[in-house]
C-alpha cells in the first residue's frame, strides 16, 4: 500500500507540473511529446530523437553517481534554448520546452564538466508564427520592464532626497504627509529592491526583524520618529537625524547606479509579479509593513501597481498562450484597483488603523483572488 | 485507586445495567481486543513519549500554579503519576463514591480503544524562580542550568498566551478523543493548585501501511524528521537526548530538555510558490524526500556538491543546510512535532502550521543555536512566523506507582 500511495504521490507531481506549465491551454500541450532521458556517467540516453514542432516534455533521470544537468542547445552547438540544473543522483526532473523545425542537440553533462554529450534532435515542421511572435514580445517585455524600473528608480531618489531634506529641516508635518508617497516608487519594484541582499535591509527592514546587534536603518526607522509611541521612545536628536537621512539617501543612490545596466528575463519579472503580491498579503493586509504610521495602503496600492505592470508587458504572450488567465488576471487586476479606490482620500488613502476587520478581510480575499492566478505567470512565459 | 479497562467498562454495563457495576469486573489487566502494542508502558529510567514512536495525534497542555506550598506541588504530582498510569495501562479510575457525585472519569473514552497513550510531565523555568524573581516553593537551587527562556529572535511574534508555563503535559495517542480525554482529566486533578495557561491539539496523517515506519509530512508538504537520531538505538539516545551530567541536578539525569515553538505557516503564499523554489529553500525533493544532492530520503546529503556554475546544489539558504549538524558544530535534537490547525487568523487566513517539539540534552549547545541560524538565514522564514514558545526541563522517569513524577527535586 505505501508503495502504491509513493507511485501516485509522483503521479500527482508529475502532473501537476504538467498543469502550471500549460495552465489549462487548450489540447496542444497535453498531446506534446514525452521523451524520456537518462543520464548516466558516460551516456546520454532519449528515448526518441525525432519529434513534430510543439511543446516536448523532457523527463531527465539522473542514473549516475554525481550531479548532472541537461540542455537543449541549437544548432550552432553554443546557444542554449533551454535547460535544466542540479539534478543529483537518482533523482529527476521534467524540462518543459517549445521547439520549432530545426535541428538541436540535446546534452547530458554528469559531473557538469567538459562539454557534455551531445545527442542530436530532429524537429520536424515549420517555425509556428506564434511563438515566432511571442519571442519578439518577450523581448519587448523584458525591455519595457528595465525601462519602468529605471523610470521607478528616479522618482524615487528625487522623491527621497525631498522626503530626506523636509524631514532634516525639522518640518515634520510635511515629512509625515510625503513619506508614504516617497515609498511607492520603491514598493512598485520592491523585488528589485530586495535583490540587492545589502540594501534592503539597509533601507526597508522593520523593527520586528532586527537581529540582536543589528543598527536599525532607513525608511521604517524615521517612520517610527514621525509617528512615535505614546511611551518609551526618545525622539532623534538633530545629528541623529543628519545620519539617517544620510543612510536613506546614500543607498537610495546606490539603488540607482546599480538598476543602470540590470535586464530582466521573462521568468524574473513574473517571479517578482507573484512576489509583490505576496508581500500585500504578509505584510500590508496585516498592518505589519507600516506599523507606526499605518500607511500601509499606499504601499498596497504600490506593490499591486508593480505586479500589473510585469503583466501588462507580458499581456500579448500570455493572451497567445492561455487567453483564459490572461483574462483572469485582467479583470483581477481590475478588481483590486476598484477596491482601493474606495479608500482613496484626498490626501492619498485611508490608514489602516480606520480599516474595519470586514474591509481587511475584503483585501485579504481580493489579494488571493489575485496572487493565486498570478501565481501560474511564471509557468506559462517561461515554456 | 479502583480503575478498569474501557472497553471491560462498556461489557460491565451490558451486563449489569448500571455503571456502579463496573467496578465489580474492573482491573486493569483485562484488556480485550486491544492489542499490547497498543499501549505504551508508563513506568521506566526514562519518561515515555519521547522515544516511543510517533502517535498521530498530540494535546499539550501548558499550568501555571496557583498555589505557593510545596506540599501543593507535591500532592499534584502524586495524583497526576497514578492518574496517568491509569490511563496509559488502557483503563479509567472508575470508584464512583455515590450516584449523586460527579463522574470521576469524564466518559468520552469509555469503549475506545487505548491507541497507544503516552503522558510526558515537565517543569518550566517559572516553576525554579517565577517571571518577577520569587522562589516559591524553595527549589531554585535545584534548577537545570539551561533552562532558560529562549532569546528573542528577529521576525518572531510570539503570542505569551500560548507560550510559556510552570509545567508542560504532552499528550499523545493515536485518537484525538483519547489525547484529549487524558489532558482534560490531568487538567481536572489539578483545580485548586494550578491553572490551564494554555493547550494546543497536533495531529499527523495516517500512512496507507504501518505509520510508523515512514516519515510524516508537515503542512507545507515535506516529509519532516528525516535526519532524526534513531529513537530504536539506546546509543544514539544516549549520545544526543538523555541526560547524563554531573553538574545537572539529581533528577534530570535520565531527563532531557524539551523545546517548543509554535510555527505558523503562511499557507496562501507558499502555495503560490512554485515546484522549484519550494524544493530549493528546503533542500530535499517534495516527492520521496530526498536530498537535492541526490538519492533517496536517507541518503546523506552532500553540502559541499556544487553545480557547473559554482553554486552549492543544496542551496546555501535552505532549510536543510542550515539546520544541519555538519552547520551546527554536529548537534543533534529529537524533532517529535505535529501539525495543528487553529481554524482561521484575524484576516481570514488559514492558521495552520507545525507545533515544534523537540528533545535534546542541552537547550544552549543543541537547539539555541540551530534556532538562531534558522532564524538569520533559513529561506523558509518568507513562509512561516513564530507565534509560540517555551522550554521544559522533562524529569527522569518514575519506576512505580510508589513513586511521583520529579520525586528527586522535592
Amino acid at each position: 500500500m505505501a508503495k502504491i500511495r509513493n507511485v501516485s504521490i509522483v503521479g500527482i507531481i508529475i502532473l501537476s507540473l504538467a498543469l502550471t506549465s500549460c495552465a489549462k491551454r487548450s489540447d496542444s500541450a497535453a498531446s506534446g511529446e514525452q521523451i524520456k532521458v537518462t543520464s548516466t556517467n558516460s551516456e546520454c540516453k532519449l528515448s526518441k530523437v525525432e519529434y513534430p514542432a510543439g511543446n516536448i516534455t523532457f523527463s531527465v533521470s539522473n542514473e549516475g553517481s554525481s550531479v548532472t544537468e541537461f540542455y537543449i542547445i541549437k544548432e550552432d552547438g553554443k546557444t542554449v534554448v533551454s535547460e535544466v540544473e542540479n539534478i543529483g543522483p537518482k533523482l529527476s526532473r521534467d524540462l518543459i520546452v517549445r521547439l520549432n523545425g530545426g535541428k538541436f542537440f540535446a546534452v547530458c553533462k554528469p559531473g557538469m564538466k567538459g562539454d557534455g554529450i551531445d545527442v542530436p534532435l530532429t524537429v520536424t515542421g515549420g517555425t509556428s508564427p506564434l511563438s515566432a511572435a511571442d519571442e519578439a514580445a518577450l523581448k519587448t517585455a523584458s525591455e519595457n520592464y528595465a525601462a519602468f524600473v529605471l523610470d521607478e528608480s528616479t522618482t524615487l531618489v528625487k522623491l527621497t532626497k525631498e522626503f530626506a531634506a523636509t524631514f532634516l529641516a525639522g518640518n515634520d508635518d510635511l515629512a509625515r504627509k510625503l513619506y508614504p508617497d516617497a515609498r511607492m516608487p520603491w514598493e512598485r519594484i520592491e523585488p528589485v529592491a530586495e535583490s540587492f541582499g545589502d540594501l534592503d535591509p539597509r533601507l526597508d527592514l522593520r523593527e520586528a526583524d532586527l537581529e540582536t546587534g543589528q543598527t536599525w536603518t532607513g525608511w521604517h526607522r524615521i517612520e517610527k520618529d514621525l509617528w512615535p509611541p505614546a511611551t518609551g521612545y526618545t525622539q532623534m536628536t538633530s545629528a541623529e537625524r543628519v545620519a539617517a537621512t544620510k543612510i536613506l539617501v546614500d543607498n537610495t543612490e546606490e539603488l540607482f547606479n546599480r538598476v543602470q545596466d540590470l535586464s530582466f528575463e521573462p521568468f524574473q519579472m513574473a517571479n517578482g509579479a507573484k512576489e509583490l503580491l505576496d508581500e500585500v498579503a504578509t505584510g500590508k493586509v496585516t498592518g505589519e509593513e507600516e506599523i507606526w504610521s499605518g500607511t500601509d495602503l499606499w504601499d498596497f496600492q504600490a506593490n499591486v501597481e508593480g505586479a500589473d505592470k510585469v503583466f501588462t508587458f507580458l499581456e500579448s504572450v500570455v493572451k497567445n498562450r492561455d487567453p483564459k488567465l490572461a483574462s483572469q488576471l485582467s479583470s483581477e487586476f481590475e478588481n483590486i484597483f476598484t477596491l482601493l479606490g474606495k479608500f482613496k482620500t484626498s490626501t492619498g488613502f485611508t490608514f489602516y488603523s480606520e480599516l474595519t476587520q470586514d474591509q481587511i478581510k475584503e483585501f485579504a480575499s481580493a489579494v488571493n483572488a489575485l496572487a493565486e492566478p498570478l501565481s501560474k505567470l511564471t509557468a506559462v512565459v517561461t515554456m | 485507586m479502583d480503575s478498569i479497562s474501557r472497553r471491560n467498562l462498556i461489557k460491565g454495563i451490558a451486563a449489569t445495567g448500571a455503571l456502579l457495576g463496573a467496578g465489580a469486573v474492573g482491573g486493569r489487566t483485562l484488556l480485550h481486543d486491544e492489542s499490547p502494542e497498543s499501549l505504551v508502558p508508563f513506568f521506566g529510567k526514562h519518561q515515555s513519549g519521547i522515544t516511543t514512536p510517533h502517535q498521530r495525534n498530540l494535546r499539550f497542555v501548558s499550568l501555571d500554579l496557583s498555589t505557593t506550598k510545596k506540599d501543593d506541588v507535591v500532592e499534584l504530582l502524586k495524583r497526576w503519576t497514578l492518574l496517568a498510569s491509569t490511563l496509559t495501562a488502557g483503563s479509567v479510575e472508575s470508584k464512583q463514591a455515590s450516584y449523586d457525585s460527579p463522574p470521576v472519569d469524564t466518559g468520552e473514552v469509555l469503549g475506545s480503544a487505548s491507541s497507544n497513550l503516552s503522558i510526558t510531565f515537565g517543569f518550566g523555568p517559572t516553576l525554579f524562580q517565577s517571571e518577577d524573581g520569587v522562589d516559591r516553593f524553595g527549589i531554585s537551587g535545584q534548577s537545570p542550568k539551561d533552562l532558560v527562556q529562549l532569546p528573542a529572535l528577529p521576525r518572531d511574534q510570539i503570542i505569551p498566551g500560548a507560550s510559556h508555563g510552570d509545567l508542560c503535559i504532552q499528550v499523545c495517542a493515536d485518537d484525538p478523543q483519547v489525547s484529549f480525554h487524558a489532558s482534560r482529566n490531568l487538567i481536572r486533578e489539578a483545580f485548586g493548585i494550578a491553572d490551564l495557561r494554555w493547550a494546543q491539539a497536533g495531529f499527523l496523517g495516517k500512512f496507507a501501511e504501518a505509520s510508523h515506519t515512514t516519515t510524516p509530512r508537515n503542512l507545507l508538504g515535506f516529509k519532516d524528521g528525516t535526519a532524526n537520531p534513531k529513537t530504536s538505538v539506546a546509543a544514539e539516545m544516549d549520545a544526543d537526548i538523555w541526560i547524563d551530567d554531573p553538574s545537572e541536578p539529581q533528577w534530570l539525569q535520565g531527563g532531557a530538555y524539551l523545546a517548543v515553538r509554535k510555527i505558523k505557516n503562511i499557507v496562501e503564499t507558499w502555495d503560490r510558490t512554485s515546484l522549484r523554489e519550494q524544493e530549493n529553500i528546503i533542500g530535499r525533493t517534495k516527492s520521496f524526500g530526498a536530498p537535492l544532492s541526490g538519492g533517496d530520503e536517507f541518503t546523506e546529503i552532500d553540502l559541499k556538491m556544487k553545480n557547473g556554475k559554482g553554486e552549492f546544489v543544496v542551496p546555501e539558504k535552505s532549510h536543510v543546510r542550515i539546520a544541519h549538524p555538519d552547520n551546527n558544530a554536529g548537534r543533534k535534537m529529537l524533532r517529535r512535532g505535529f501539525n495543528y490547525d487553529d481554524g482561521s487568523d484575524f484576516v481570514g487566513r488559514t492558521s495552520a502550521g507545525l507545533f515544534f517539539m523537540a528533545y535534546q540534552k542541552s537547550l544552549s549547545k543543541n537547539f539555541i543555536p540551530v534556532l538562531q541560524s534558522l532564524a538569520s538565514q533559513d529561506a523558509l522564514n518568507e513562509y512561516i512566523s513564530h507565534i509560540g514558545t517555551g522550554v521544559f526541563a522533562i524529569p527522569s522517569g518514575v519506576l512505580s506507582r510508589n513513586d511521583f513524577i520529579g520525586q528527586q527535586l522535592f
